[in-house]
């Protein structure tokens, strides 16, 4: 009896020995995939899903605190991706998907503040004080942030128009007798 | 290319559908009387639209540049009539959509006036270069229908060395006879711009694949090339897609281009024999690309045939030169297994049409689709050994990524698989639509990259203004004490002088 103990002790001892080792010199800093859905993730930083920026949205999904569903501006595009990377179903019907947006000025309106060129993540409103502003389109990733910011409400957002470059041949529609068989 | 294809000239892939070519092919070509107005698109080429540089009212003479070419892809625009400027603005696109795009309005004040050129007497004593300037100045773009600048292909040749010029007398679309056309009757010309191309890409032969279903255009084509050994005629076995760059290289050639791979990697290149026509007048003459040939047929035409007619001339108003029998039921630019269904005949006749279908009850009709009964005669059509069956399938059921494992992306919309589906299944628009999916998604991720950059930008900057900022703050403090100091050193001074 003595040696099943003796030799079982020995073997916990070497084991946990190794997993302390391997615990320590293997370790790997953070979670993974907290990465790889944070360069999935837009990256401007916006705050709509209301963590303070993309890296502690990231986190939140990894952990599976938040929705895929979180991020607006990323659309149901982003949620299927991330989905897809997280491995999990996504119940989509629920997201209203108004497609990629863009911000927009009524000229008529703008009274050149600057307020919202101060807040746009990536730099897409090219304007000076006293100016009427604009919204470079390749450059806006339709956050919305500048749209809270406009005193005039002269900022408002449009959904990205479509375009002989951005159109795709709808899905041919199944018949009956295709589905019945 | 299977052994057996090497013995029996009949190529295993592909169809053969009713050529439909006769007797529109056999009608001489006729000259369309100069339109009242024309409608030049900024974008009727692969790459960058091209950039306005007149403006609404100015006087404009036949083949003046109208847009400029922007970027490295893109073609400049001339004006096809003389006349004025009558407007620059959106108007509908010969695109299946119905979208509208830029295009600049010319009215047309007959006078036929073109701008003054000068003819180059020998263009072979021009160096490749200067040829190839020549053909960029002339936005010439591949008439085929591809629409990729031609000067782009050129200076593509002589850099990865091509040593044979393929020349695409194919057509293999029914209905259309533009090509056959312009080789029976202007063969001389398609020649010497042959030559012309051969000595701008740097090619030592010249192979001119001809379809065998034109005898008179091979005919023609021997006659003019005679006199240059270097230039061969090549009669081709009649089957769709031969007119396909690949298809037309592996038959010519036997070489294969590999999936990933240009043409010109393995050391041929594709133009079409309306593109060299095309080349032969820009560069003898110094004429700029805005007239063309374009094939008008289908059951509800009265009169089918080739018309010689201004780019830039509205769809109806060459339908209605050629008279119609009836209502057209569909209206087709180019041919009908890859051309485009057009929205209504308001649209312009753009560089790559080759053709204007006006297709009848009959001809138009589309029948109900049913099921799969996997009888593999797409995977039997499929010019590029693709299995159309499995990637139809993995799209129907919304699995486009399954698609794209069965090489979505090598699949060039010819149009066999759906023509031999005995249960007419639309597959060319299921793969069509999976293509556009995939290409979205694929832009949304370099959108997503794009804004990454912007946003590491703007980091930049902020830290770079705050930095400056400082910098300043600093610097008109330094300057503030520095005055002070000074001040303070005179005023004892100034103090001093005084009570003296």
């Amino acid at each position: 009896m003595l040696t099943a103990v003796g030799s079982l002790t020995m073997m916990g001892v070497a084991l946990g020995g190794l997993l302390g080792v391997a615990s320590r010199y293997l370790a790997v800093e953070g979670n993974p995939i907290e990465g790889e859905i944070k360069d999935l993730l837009p990256g401007s930083q916006c705050g709509q899903c209301g963590y303070v920026g993309c890296a502690q949205a990231a986190a939140a999904l990894a952990k599976g605190e938040a929705p895929v569903t979180l991020c607006p501006p990323g659309g149901r595009a982003l949620a299927q991706q991330l989905a897809a990377k997280l491995g999990i179903k996504a119940d989509l019907s629920a997201m209203s998907d108004s497609g990629p947006q863009l911000a927009h000025v009524a000229e008529e309106i703008c009274i050149g503040c600057c307020k919202c060129i101060k807040v746009c993540p990536t730099d897409a409103i090219l304007g000076a004080a006293k100016q009427i502003h604009n919204v470079i389109r390749e450059a806006c990733t339709g956050c919305g942030a500048c749209v809270d910011r406009c005193p005039t409400e002269a900022m408002t957002m449009m959904p990205m128009p479509i375009t002989l470059q951005h159109w795709i041949w709808p899905k041919p529609m199944v018949s009956v007798a295709a589905v019945a068989a | 290319m299977g052994l057996f294809d090497k013995f029996f000239k009949e190529p295993s892939w592909g169809v053969h559908p009713d050529d439909h070519k006769r007797p529109a092919a056999d009608v001489p070509l006729r000259i369309l009387p100069p339109p009242a107005k024309v409608y030049m698109p900024l974008q009727q080429h692969v790459g960058g639209a091209a950039r306005p540089i007149v403006l609404v009212g100015q006087k404009v003479l036949k083949g003046q540049l109208l847009a400029e070419a922007s970027g490295n892809i893109s073609a400049p625009i001339h004006a096809p009539v003389s006349g004025t400027v009558s407007a620059i603005g959106e108007i509908t696109a010969p695109h299946a959509s119905g979208l509208g795009f830029t295009a600049i309005t010319i009215a047309n004040d007959f006078a036929d006036r073109w701008i003054e050129s000068t003819p180059v007497a020998d263009p072979f004593a021009l160096t490749p270069e200067e040829i190839t300037k020549l053909t960029a100045a002339a936005g010439i773009v591949g008439l085929g229908g591809a629409t990729f600048p031609a000067a782009a292909k050129f200076a593509l040749g002589r850099r990865l060395k091509v040593d044979t010029l393929i020349v695409n007398g194919g057509e293999c679309e029914p209905y259309l006879s533009a090509d056959d056309r312009i080789m029976r009757d202007r063969a001389d010309q398609v020649v010497d711009g042959v030559r012309i191309v051969m000595r701008a890409i740097g090619a030592t032969q010249a192979l001119v694949g001809i379809e065998d279903n034109k005898p008179e255009a091979i005919a023609a084509m021997r006659v003019a090339a005679e006199p240059f050994p270097e230039v061969k005629i090549r009669p081709v076995p009649t089957r769709y897609p031969m007119g396909s760059d690949r298809q037309l290289i592996i038959t010519l050639t036997g070489r294969e281009v590999p999936a990933d791979a240009r043409a010109a990697e393995v050391g041929v290149l594709v133009h079409n024999v309306s593109t060299c026509a095309a080349v032969h007048q820009a560069v003898r003459f110094g004429r700029p690309l805005v007239e063309r040939i374009v094939t008008i047929n289908g059951g509800a035409v009265k009169n089918p045939g080739n018309i010689f007619a201004p780019i830039g001339t509205l769809v109806s108003e060459l339908l209605d030169f050629c008279g119609l029998k009836e209502e057209p039921a569909r209206i087709i630019l180019g041919g009908p297994m890859m051309g485009t269904p057009l929205p209504h005949g308001l649209v312009p006749l753009v560089k790559g049409a080759s053709g204007i279908l006006a297709l009848d009850a009959q001809e138009a009709h589309i029948p109900e689709a049913g099921p799969c009964i996997r009888c593999g005669n797409c995977t039997r059509a499929c010019p590029m050994g693709l299995l159309p069956v499995e990637m139809g399938a993995h799209i129907r059921a919304g699995d486009l990524d399954g698609a794209a494992k069965f090489m979505l992306g090598d699949c060039m919309s010819c149009g066999c698989c759906a023509y031999v589906c005995p249960s007419h299944i639309p597959l060319v628009q299921y793969f069509n639509h999976a293509k556009g999916e995939l290409w979205a998604k694929e832009r949304g991720k370099l959108r997503n990259e794009a804004t990454k950059r912007l946003v590491e930008a703007r980091a930049v900057r902020l830290e770079r203004e705050a930095k400056e900022k400082a910098e300043a703050a600093a610097r008109r403090k330094a300057e503030r004490a520095a005055a002070k100091a000074k001040a303070a050193a005179e005023a004892p001074a100034q103090t001093e002088g005084e009570t003296a």
